[in-house]
């Protein structure tokens, strides 16, 4: 590392991560941020991010707000992590609920509920292409077939509280893939 | 009448728990918040919960700002903000913990079956979500086709954009209920 370099500012994280908060529509976000930190301002390398945003997409939660943890830890340590994710999330939080206002005066409009209905579809199909992919990437045994299987089952159709049903089932198969690739070594 | 601390409480332990279990992004917590708030609470109607989600798919952000949402119904502004913290703040602090533990250990085998061993979980979640909304879907067959149609088109084309699908939806939604489909 180059200590010569002065510290990114928290200034400049919060206006970069309030902007991309706030017009981060339609998924790519981590690709955006990724365009933004290493291409455009170079304040980190393109390894050091890749390896970060493989935590971002493993570790519970959104990946992109976990990525703008991690840059803001890598770059300023707790504040830095704080400015990143509270100016990413200040934005759409604002927004969405204009949104919902905007909607709640709406909705007894003739065709609104059409329009959201539509909407509500199309998107529903967007998460399902994207469940077709997840379930692709990770049915690569019968291991992890029946690990999938039964989370969607504790959790879909059985209502098992969420945070035990993942308690349980991840270390188990993490252990099991663990000595999985002890053995195949 | 609700007694408003109590709400806050409701909040922070319905979401808390679902921040810290949601491997696999947003999808995974709309089973379970779906539960909570529509089934057990009644919080907002089945119909609020999937306009809800269209809302936040229109909306910047991740798709689990629907979570504030609900909470702002509930509680006012001052809910919402708790429940965002809530939603944001124990994954935030895991995700800021691993970051250091990550990097120095870079390229260790317990990566790869971490990495490994997660993915079937995210998936099953993801598929839980995914159940969770078609379940609430309030137009029948209209939506579970274009669900499928949808599916199948960025099966084949992988790059249409995904606005401009869901503007295509919106459109078509109202001009077939205009002609009384």
């Amino acid at each position: 590392m180059d200590s010569a370099q002065p510290p990114v500012s928290l200034a400049a994280l919060w206006s970069l991560f309030f902007r991309i908060g706030l017009f981060s529509f339609g998924g790519q976000v981590t690709s955006w941020i990724h365009r933004e930190v290493v291409l455009m301002r170079g304040w980190m390398s393109h390894e050091e991010f890749l390896s970060g945003l493989a935590l971002a997409q493993i570790l519970p939660g959104v990946n992109s707000t976990n990525a703008a943890v991690f840059v803001g830890q890598r770059l300023r340590g707790v504040p830095g992590a704080t400015v990143c994710i509270v100016g990413m999330l200040t934005g759409p939080l604002a927004a969405i609920i204009v949104a919902w206002i905007f909607y709640t005066k709406l909705v007894d409009l003739p065709g609104f509920s059409s329009i959201i209905e539509g909407v509500a579809a199309v998107a529903l199909g967007l998460l399902a292409r994207m469940g077709m992919t997840a379930g692709r990437s990770a049915a690569t045994g019968i291991l992890p077939a029946l690990t999938m299987a039964a989370t969607f089952v504790a959790v879909g159709i059985l209502k098992w509280p969420m945070l035990a049903v993942v308690a349980v089932i991840a270390p188990i198969s993490v252990a099991a893939c663990y000595w999985q690739g002890k053995r195949d070594a | 009448m609700r007694d408003e601390e109590n709400i806050y409480l409701a909040l922070i332990t319905i979401l808390a728990p679902l921040s810290i279990a949601a491997i696999g992004g947003a999808t995974g917590i709309y089973a379970p918040l779906q539960y909570e708030t529509v089934v057990l609470r009644n919080w907002v109607t089945p119909r609020e919960f999937i306009d809800l989600f269209a809302v936040a798919r229109l909306s910047p952000g991740p798709g689990s700002m629907l979570a504030p949402v609900i909470a702002w119904k509930v509680a006012g502004v001052s809910g919402a903000i708790v429940a965002t913290i809530a939603l944001y703040l124990p994954s935030s602090i895991l995700c800021y913990f691993a970051a250091g533990v990550w990097n120095r250990h870079r390229g260790k085998p317990w990566h790869k079956a971490i990495e490994a061993g997660l993915t079937p979980v995210a998936a099953g979640l993801i598929f839980a979500g995914i159940l969770a909304l078609l379940q609430m879907e309030q137009s029948g067959w209209l939506s579970w086709i274009t669900v499928a149609l949808v599916a199948a088109l960025l099966f084949w084309k992988p790059k249409l954009h995904p606005l401009s699908l869901i503007g295509c939806g919106g459109l078509v939604f109202f001009v077939l209920h205009w002609f009384g489909f």
